[in-house]
């Protein structure tokens, strides 16, 4: 009777064992990935060009860590988690191995972001990541009803109520932090300023409650919220946004007052990853400029190749000049590294939140 | 002679064995092994009950617990109400191909995916969706309502997802009824609630108890039930299991509660079972 229970516990230490059974030869790239980063056309192009091929598995940072863990950094070849996700897990789980750099082709990445993602993955002098997709999280507003939100407090004002959303993750606790005139980043290395941060968060939260539509889980359930015209105002990421713009050019993107959050996806080598020499073919092959705008397309966000923007789409490149004039350019906040530990404040946080009334 | 029978009789039970200790029993030690565990530092780690008491210690979890519990109970009591009618006219009404029909009837919804069938809700329930325009057109609403994201909508979920679960046992048992037996009732003097409180519920009993056992357990363990259709305060105990494991990275926490849900749920049902004078034993012979 209670094996339907037990299996979804016992599911997540299941990960293990299926990750352990699945063999790869040598030349089968399994990559871990987020929706967008690897296009068909772009696998297809790759497989024609080394003779690999590639296994894709779609998933998000939370469950990229929670897989190699389960398999203590086995059943991937390559991971895509963000830069900041990279050295609290690496000293906890162990889960990556160290880049060689010198089998990278560093010429083709933006130098800045080369250096900054390289110095957040070191861990130990050993460098665990380089940057690949990268994009920030703000506002996506219908202008013509929510035209006065102009940073995340405001999504709880009356003039709104009700037809808000956002994500209770830790991206829209950090968020609310830096609206309220607060640095959590600042506080980052230091527990008891950022519990005293965070039980702040947690009393706007609370309060903003009632204004809140739902909490959104997934990008899919945002666009079908928004594009019903249900939810007018919401955190979300850029290019969430910029897809809604161009079926209805009143919904955008807004960096927010306090500054847009911004984000680097990269790529890491899983520590039992069995096909490295693939995995730094395909790392060599997606940062060529054209390769790199293909992705563009697909993902909707800019990547880490040098001269890609030469060949991303126009109508892409107006979207994102809307929303990010230079000074709202500047004003991007850049994750630092998660030292660990930190989720278990946040996670008590987002429980409470989630269970106030 | 001797020795052959014994072997087929190990052969016989090897599957079962294998099923029980590599899925369940062998997960569920290493499980209780990580609960008992505390991180006290990078990569240190002490063995301790704390993660035990912070589930008894933080109201939160233990409301949400609870909150869990009594909302499964009631569904299960909610499909019980809809499946006894539904189940006595498949056994006992209706006969020959209409007795085949409305079986396969209650069959195809699970056909689809769980996920579909909760996503089917969605579209019915949500704000712009098929109830809400219904009601503007016929003109009783003036305005979008929002049947979505409350405890309503979960308690609906729940319900047609477990539907079946009650139907199957209800039928079997009370196909096995003697229609002479119900007849008998009726020539005694017996009226229809007489003979359904005398005759048809307690033969029915082990189908009842079985099936309540099931949806209960089903509704305590699902989670994208809840989750998709439930609103920003529905928590549910699974979706705290999930959080714990893949979220928040705390593993040691989300082994706790996935023990205590277990040895709670089976409580629960041993409760149940005290409670209605049954045994497992009845239930199942």
């Amino acid at each position: 009777m209670c094996s339907k229970q037990s299996g979804i516990i016992t599911a997540v230490i299941g990960m293990a064992v299926a990750g352990w059974a699945q063999t790869a030869s040598a030349d089968t790239l399994r990559l871990l990935t987020w929706g967008g980063y690897a296009p068909a056309d772009v696998v297809e192009m790759f497989e024609a060009e080394t003779g690999h091929t590639v296994e894709v598995t779609l998933s998000n940072n939370e469950e990229m860590i929670a897989k190699l863990r389960a398999t203590a950094g086995g059943g991937f070849d390559l991971a895509q988690p963000s830069q900041d996700r990279i050295a609290g897990p690496q000293e906890e789980f162990r889960i990556y191995k160290p880049i060689d750099m010198s089998k990278i082709d560093e010429s083709q990445f933006i130098p800045s972001m080369l250096k900054a993602t390289m110095a957040n993955t070191t861990v130990g002098g050993e460098v665990y990541g380089v940057p690949h997709v990268w994009g920030t999280s703000g506002l996506v507003l219908d202008t013509t009803e929510a035209g006065m939100v102009k940073d995340y407090t405001d999504l709880c004002s009356d003039a709104v109520a009700g037809k808000v959303s956002y994500r209770l993750k830790r991206p829209t606790l950090i968020g609310f932090a830096f609206a309220m005139g607060m640095d959590p980043f600042a506080a980052y290395g230091d527990e008891a300023a950022y519990t005293e941060i965070m039980e702040k968060v947690e009393a706007k939260l609370v309060e903003c409650k009632p204004h809140v539509k739902t909490y959104w889980g997934g990008g899919d359930e945002l666009m079908g919220l928004v594009r019903s015209g249900e939810v007018v105002a919401a955190m979300a990421w850029d290019t969430g946004g910029w897809k809604l713009n161009a079926d209805n050019p009143d919904i955008t993107f807004v960096a927010p007052a306090s500054g847009a959050l911004g984000w680097i996806d990269t790529f890491v080598l899983p520590a039992k990853g069995q096909a490295d020499e693939a995995a730094y073919d395909w790392i060599n092959f997606v940062m060529q400029p054209e390769i790199a705008a293909k992705i563009t397309d697909a993902a909707g966000n800019f990547t880490a190749s040098k001269g890609a923007d030469a060949f991303a789409d126009d109508a892409l490149k107006a979207r994102y000049q809307a929303s990010f004039p230079p000074e709202a350019v500047d004003n991007i906040k850049w994750y630092p590294p998660v030292p660990a530990g930190l989720e278990a404040i946040e996670g008590g946080v987002l429980d409470r939140v989630k269970a106030a009334n | 002679m001797r020795a052959s029978t014994k072997l087929g009789f190990i052969l016989l039970l090897t599957p079962l064995l294998l099923w029980l200790s590599l899925l369940i029993i062998i997960p569920h030690i290493d499980m209780f092994l990580v609960s008992i565990r505390e991180r006290v530092g990078v990569r240190e780690y002490e063995t301790s009950a704390a993660n035990y008491l912070t589930f008894f210690q933080e109201p939160l979890y233990l409301r949400t617990f609870l909150r869990t519990a009594v909302m499964s109970v009631l569904a299960t009591l909610i499909t019980l109400i809809i499946a006894f009618p539904v189940s006595y006219y498949i056994a006992k009404i209706a006969k020959g191909r209409l007795q085949a029909v409305l079986f396969v009837l209650c069959l195809i919804p699970f056909y689809v995916s769980e996920l579909v069938r909760t996503f089917g809700w969605m579209i019915l329930l949500r704000e712009t969706g098929l109830f809400s325009n219904l009601l503007q057109w016929a003109g009783l609403a003036d305005r979008p309502v929002e049947m979505l994201y409350n405890d309503a909508a979960i308690m609906i979920g729940l319900v047609y997802t477990s539907m079946l679960f009650m139907v199957v046992p209800l039928v079997t048992t009370m196909e096995s009824l003697d229609d002479a037996v119900i007849e008998a009732g009726y020539d005694l003097g017996g009226n229809g609630l007489s003979v359904m409180r005398e005759i048809v519920i307690p033969h029915a009993t082990p189908g009842i108890v079985s099936g309540s056992i099931v949806v209960f357990m089903l509704s305590l363990g699902n989670y994208l039930t809840p989750t998709m259709l439930g609103g920003k305060d529905s928590l549910w105990f699974t979706e705290l299991i999930y959080s714990q494991f893949i979220v928040r990275f705390n593993w040691e926490l989300g082994a706790a509660f996935g023990f205590l849900l277990l040895l709670l749920s089976s409580l629960i049902v041993w409760g149940m079972l005290r409670l209605t004078g049954q045994t497992l034993k009845e239930t199942m012979g």
